[in-house]
C-alpha cells in the first residue's frame, strides 16, 4: 500500500538530510581548489593501498563486535542472567571511554614493559598482541560493540514473542527457535549496528594511531595536522565519502525489502525469560570478561594514575560535568528528534527518494571527527554567524556528527512496529498527535531510548567539535581529560576521566530504568 | 528536565560580565602551560582575555576557515609552521619592530607578522640503562647506521618531528632527506603517536633511542623523577638540532590591536619569559633570562640557519614521508 507522507514530515526530513550533507558540501567547496599536483597524489597507490587495509579492518571489527554483541543483548534482554539491568548499564560503558584512553590503557597494560606482561607472563598466559592489526581489531571491537549490543537489545525488547511462541509450538528447540526465527528478525537491528561500527571504523584516528596500525584516516589528518593543506584533505575526505555511499548501497542490496513486523492482532508483550540453569554461570563469566576489559581494566589504570598523583590539583569539577551532560543530553535529544522523520519516512512511505533521505544522513559519518567540525566552522561562520560560538552551533555538531546513530536504531525499532496498531487507533477516531504520544511513541520507546543513549554516550566523550564549535570556555570533563594528557600529565587526567565514565554510566543506568517501564505490553 | 536543560542553555548563553577590554585568543598551547601567565598579564593590564584552548594545526585550519570574520585577536601557536601557513594567507597584522627586535631574527617572521616566544629544540632522547651517552652520533645522520635497528622509536605524524624533515629538506636537499627517512626505515622504528608517547616508550625500555623535543622529558620527569631517560643535543648546525619556536601573531581585522600588541609585549618581557623557562622548561628568546637547569645556553645549542617561517611548506615534506613509505 503507497500512501503519500505529509508535507510537515517531507520538510523535516529534508531540512535534517541537508544538515547531514554540510561536512560533504564543505568538502567539495574546499577540493574544488586542489591543483593538479593534489590530484595526482590521490590517485597513487599508496591510498588504494590504505583504503584496503582500512576496509579490512572495518569488516573485521564489525564481525567480531556483533559476535560478542549477539549472545550479551540476548543474555540481558530474554534470559534469567542475575543482574540484568546493572550488566546492561556496565557493557555500554565502553563507549564513554575516550579512545585516546581506551588506547592508552591497552599499551599501559599489554604493550612491551605494560603492567600486565609480567604477571601474565608469570602464570604461563599469552599476552595480547597490542600492535598493528591485531591491537587495532582489540581495541577497536572493545570500544564499538555496544553499537550492536544496544541496537540487538532494542531489537529484543521490541520483536513480538508471537513469532517464537509460533516456532515453538511448531516442535523447534529453543536453540533452533533461536537462530530461525530470533536472529533473523533482528537483521534491521544487525544492519544498523554493522553500519554504525564499520563506519565508525573508517573515521576513527585515536586508537589506530595509538597501535601504530596505519589507516586511511591517518592519511587525512597528517594533511591537516601537518600539512595545512586543506584542499588535499579534502580529496581524501571526499574519497572516504564516496566509500561510505558504496558501503550504504551494498547494506541497502543486502538488506532487501522484508518486513519485521508481525501482522497479526493481538497485544504485544513480553518474551517469557529463558532460564539459564546451568549456563549461568558461563553466562556470568561471559559478561564478567567483557566487562573487566572494556570497563575495569581503564578504571584500573585510571586509578593507578590518580593515585601515583594524589597530591596533583585537577581543579573544581562540578562546572566541566554540568556541561558536560547538559551539552550531550541536548545533542541526544536534538538527534532522536531529527531522526524521526527521516527514520519515518523510510519506513512507512518507502520510495527511492525517501530511502536516500536516510541514507544521507550517514554521508559524514565515516569522516575523521576533526573534518566534521571544521565543515561545521564553515557552516557557522558563512551561514549563521550569529550562531557561532554560542552552544547552540555544538549541538548542532552533535546532531550531524550522530545523527546516524539515532537513525539506524531508531529506523531499525520502527520496522518492527506494526503500522496497524496506529491506523487502528486512528481509525477509533484519535488525532495524528494523540495516535503518536499515546501508542507509536510507547511502542517506539526502546528504539528512542537505546538512540539517545548512544547519542549520549559518544557525545559525552566527543573531542574535536567540542575544542573548536564550543563557546570559548565552555570545559567539558572530555576537554579537560584532553587537556592533561596532551602534555602527559596522566595523574591529572584520572579524576575527570574516572568522573566522565561515572557520569555516563549514570546517564545510560537512567535511560536503561526507563526502557523497564516501556516492555511491550 | 527540559526546563532544566533550557535553563542550563540559558546559563551558558549569557556569559559573565567581562573586563572593559577583552582579547579572544585561540591558543594552541596548553591551558596547564600558559593559563597562570595569561591570567598575570590580566592582573598587570586589566586587558580581559577569553581563550580558545586546542591543537595548533586544528586551530590554524579553524582561523584558516573563519578568514577575515575570525572572533580572534590572536594566535599563540606551538609551531612556527602554523603561524606561517596563516602569514601566507595573508590573515596576519604586522606587529610593532620594538617587540620584533626583541627576538634574534631567526626567531621571527621575515615580513614581521609573528614573532617566536619560546624555543623548543628538537633532541635525541635516550634510555639511560641501555645507552651510554658517548655512543649516540653527532649527527642525526648517524641514526641510521645498522647497529640501531629495532631500537628507535618517532611520531612521523606529529607536526614538530615534520617540521624538523623539512628542516632537512631545506638544509640538505630532498635527496639527503630521502635517504635518511629510507636509512631510519630501515632500522624499523618503532611508531609512536607524539612526543610524549615515545619518552613513555623509552621509560619502559620499549625502545632505546627517540626523536622529541627537548622539554617532554622534563614534564616526564616531574610525574616520575627516577625515569632512566636523557636528552642528547646533536652538534650545532646539525639538521637534528634545529630550534622551533612557539609564538604570537595578531590576526588581521581585530578591534583590540592595542591590547593584542600590549600581549605580544608582555610575552616577550622578562617576567614572561622567565616563566617559560622555569615552568615549560623552554628557551627564553630574550637575551639575559635565566634558563631552567640541565638546559644549554641556546646559542651552544647551535640550531642551524634557517628561515622558520618557511618549515610552512609541508606538501612537499609530506609527499616525501609517503613516498619512503614512513606515513
Amino acid at each position: 500500500m503507497r500512501r503519500r507522507a505529509p508535507g510537515g514530515l517531507w520538510v523535516a526530513g529534508v531540512a535534517m538530510a541537508a544538515l547531514a550533507l554540510v561536512p560533504a558540501v564543505y568538502l567539495c567547496v574546499r577540493a574544488a581548489e586542489a591543483d593538479a599536483e593534489a590530484w595526482g597524489l590521490l590517485f597513487r597507490d599508496r591510498t588504494w593501498g590504505l583504503l584496503g587495509r582500512t576496509l579490512g579492518l572495518a569488516a573485521a571489527v564489525t564481525g567480531c563486535a556483533a559476535l560478542l554483541a549477539l549472545p550479551l543483548a540476548w543474555l540481558t534482554t530474554r534470559t534469567d542472567l542475575p543482574g540484568r539491568r546493572l550488566w546492561t548499564v556496565l557493557l555500554c560503558v565502553p563507549l564513554a571511554v575516550p579512545t585516546f584512553v581506551s588506547g592508552y590503557v591497552l599499551l599501559a597494560a599489554f604493550g612491551v614493559g605494560g603492567a600486565l606482561e609480567e604477571p601474565l607472563t608469570r602464570w604461563g598466559l599469552p599476552v595480547p598482541p597490542v600492535y598493528g592489526f591485531p591491537g587495532a581489531l582489540l581495541a577497536l571491537t572493545v570500544s564499538t560493540y555496544p553499537y550492536f549490543f544496544l541496537a540487538l537489545r532494542a531489537g529484543l525488547l521490541s520483536q513480538d514473542p508471537a513469532w517464537l511462541e509460533g516456532a515453538r509450538s511448531l516442535g523447534l528447540t529453543p536453540a533452533r527457535a533461536f537462530f530461525r526465527i530470533t536472529v533473523p528478525l533482528l537483521r534491521p537491528a544487525f544492519a544498523s549496528g554493522a553500519l554504525l561500527v564499520g563506519l565508525y571504523v573508517l573515521s576513527d584516528f585515536g586508537a589506530v594511531a595509538l597501535v601504530q596500525y596505519d589507516a586511511f584516516s591517518r592519511a587525512i589528518y597528517v594533511q591537516y595536522e601537518g600539512a595545512y593543506d586543506r584542499s588535499y584533505a579534502a580529496l581524501l575526505g571526499l574519497a572516504l565519502v564516496s566509500v561510505t555511499v558504496g558501503v550504504l548501497a551494498l547494506e541497502l542490496w543486502l538488506r532487501g525489502r522484508a518486513g519485521y513486523h508481525r501482522s497479526a492482532k493481538g497485544a504485544a508483550r513480553a518474551v517469557a525469560p529463558v532460564s539459564l540453569r546451568g549456563w549461568r554461570v558461563p553466562a556470568l563469566l561471559l559478561c564478567g570478561a567483557v566487562v573487566a576489559v572494556g570497563v575495569a581494566l581503564p578504571v584500573g589504570v585510571l586509578v593507578y594514575w590518580g593515585v601515583q598523583g594524589l597530591s596533583v590539583e585537577s581543579g573544581p569539577m562540578l562546572g566541566p560535568a554540568w556541561n558536560s551532560v547538559s551539552a550531550s543530553m541536548m545533542g541526544a535529544v536534538a538527534a532522536v528528534v531529527g531522526a524521526l522523520p527521516l527514520a519515518f519516512l523510510a519506513v512507512r512511505y518507502p520510495s527511492r527518494l525517501t530511502v536516500a533521505l536516510e541514507r544521507v544522513s550517514y554521508a559524514g559519518y565515516a569522516l575523521p571527527p576533526i573534518v566534521l567540525a571544521l565543515s561545521l566552522v564553515f557552516l557557522g561562520v558563512q551561514a549563521v554567524p550569529f550562531l557561532y560560538g554560542t552552544l547552540v552551533m555544538l549541538v548542532l555538531a552533535y546532531v550531524v556528527r550522530f545523527l546516524p546513530q539515532a537513525v539506524g536504531v531508531v529506523r531499525a525499532s520502527l520496522l518492527q512496529l506494526n503500522p496497524h496498531l496506529p491506523e487502528a487507533a486512528a481509525s477509533l477516531g484519535q488525532p495524528p498527535s494523540a495516535v503518536l504520544r499515546r501508542v507509536t511513541a510507547p511502542l517506539l520507546r526502546p528504539g528512542l531510548l537505546a538512540g539517545a543513549a548512544l547519542v549520549f554516550l559518544t557525545a559525552m566523550k566527543e573531542l574535536p567539535a567540542t575544542l573548536l564549535l564550543a563557546p570559548i570556555g565552555f570545559e567539558t570533563l572530555a576537554t579537560r581529560v584532553w587537556g592533561a594528557t596532551a602534555e602527559g600529565r596522566f595523574a591529572e587526567a584520572a579524576a575527570p576521566a574516572l568522573l566522565l565514565m561515572a557520569v555516563s554510566t549514570l546517564g545510560v543506568g537512567l535511560l536503561v530504568s526507563q526502557e523497564g517501564r516501556s516492555s511491550p505490553g | 528536565m527540559v526546563r532544566l536543560l533550557l535553563f542550563s542553555l540559558v546559563l551558558t548563553l549569557s556569559s559573565p560580565a567581562l573586563a572593559a577590554e577583552t582579547l579572544t585568543i585561540y591558543s594552541g598551547r596548553n591551558e596547564k602551560l600558559v593559563g597562570p601567565l595569561l591570567k598575570k598579564f590580566t592582573e598587570k593590564t586589566g586587558i580581559g582575555v577569553k581563550v580558545r584552548y586546542g591543537e595548533t594545526p586544528q586551530l590554524a585550519a579553524t582561523l584558516l576557515e573563519e578568514g577575515a570574520k575570525t572572533p580572534a585577536d590572536v594566535f599563540f601557536a606551538q609551531d612556527a609552521g602554523a603561524l606561517g601557513a596563516l602569514a601566507k594567507s595573508g590573515q596576519l597584522e604586522a606587529l610593532p619592530k620594538e617587540t620584533l627586535d626583541k627576538v634574534d631574527a631567526r626567531f621571527r617572521s621575515p615580513q614581521g607578522v609573528w614573532v617566536g616566544t619560546s624555543g623548543r629544540a628538537r633532541v635525541v632522547a635516550y634510555n639511560t640503562k641501555k645507552v651510554k651517552a658517548n655512543a649516540l652520533p653527532k649527527s642525526i645522520l648517524g641514526f641510521t647506521d645498522a647497529k640501531w635497528k629495532g631500537r628507535l622509536g618517532w611520531a612521523p605524524t606529529n607536526a614538530s618531528f615534520q617540521s624538523f624533515v623539512t628542516a632537512l629538506r631545506l638544509l640538505k636537499g630532498d635527496e639527503a632527506a630521502t635517504q635518511w627517512l629510507k636509512g631510519i626505515q630501515a632500522n624499523a622504528p618503532r611508531v609512536y603517536k607524539n612526543n610524549s608517547a615515545v619518552i613513555e616508550a623509552l621509560g619502559r625500555g620499549e625502545i632505546d633511542a627517540g626523536f622529541v623535543n627537548h622539554y617532554y622529558l622534563f614534564s616526564a620527569k616531574k610525574n616520575k623523577a627516577d625515569l632512566p631517560v636523557a636528552n642528547h643535543f646533536v652538534a650545532a648546525g646539525d639538521p637534528g638540532a634545529l630550534v622551533n619556536v612557539a609564538g604570537v601573531a595578531i590576526l588581521k581585522g581585530t578591534k583590540n590591536a592595542d591590547a593584542a600588541k600590549k600581549l605580544a609585549a608582555y610575552l616577550l618581557d622578562s617576567e614572561a619569559q622567565a616563566y617559560f623557562a622555569q615552568e615549560t622548561y623552554e628557551f627564553p628568546l630574550v637575551a639575559g633570562v635565566k634558563m631552567a637547569e640541565g638546559l644549554p645556553a641556546l646559542d651552544k645549542v647551535g640550531s642551524p640557519d634557517l628561515d622558520l617561517s618557511k618549515l610552512d611548506d609541508l606538501r612537499g615534506t609530506v609527499k616525501l614521508l609517503q613516498d619512503t613509505g614512513v606515513l
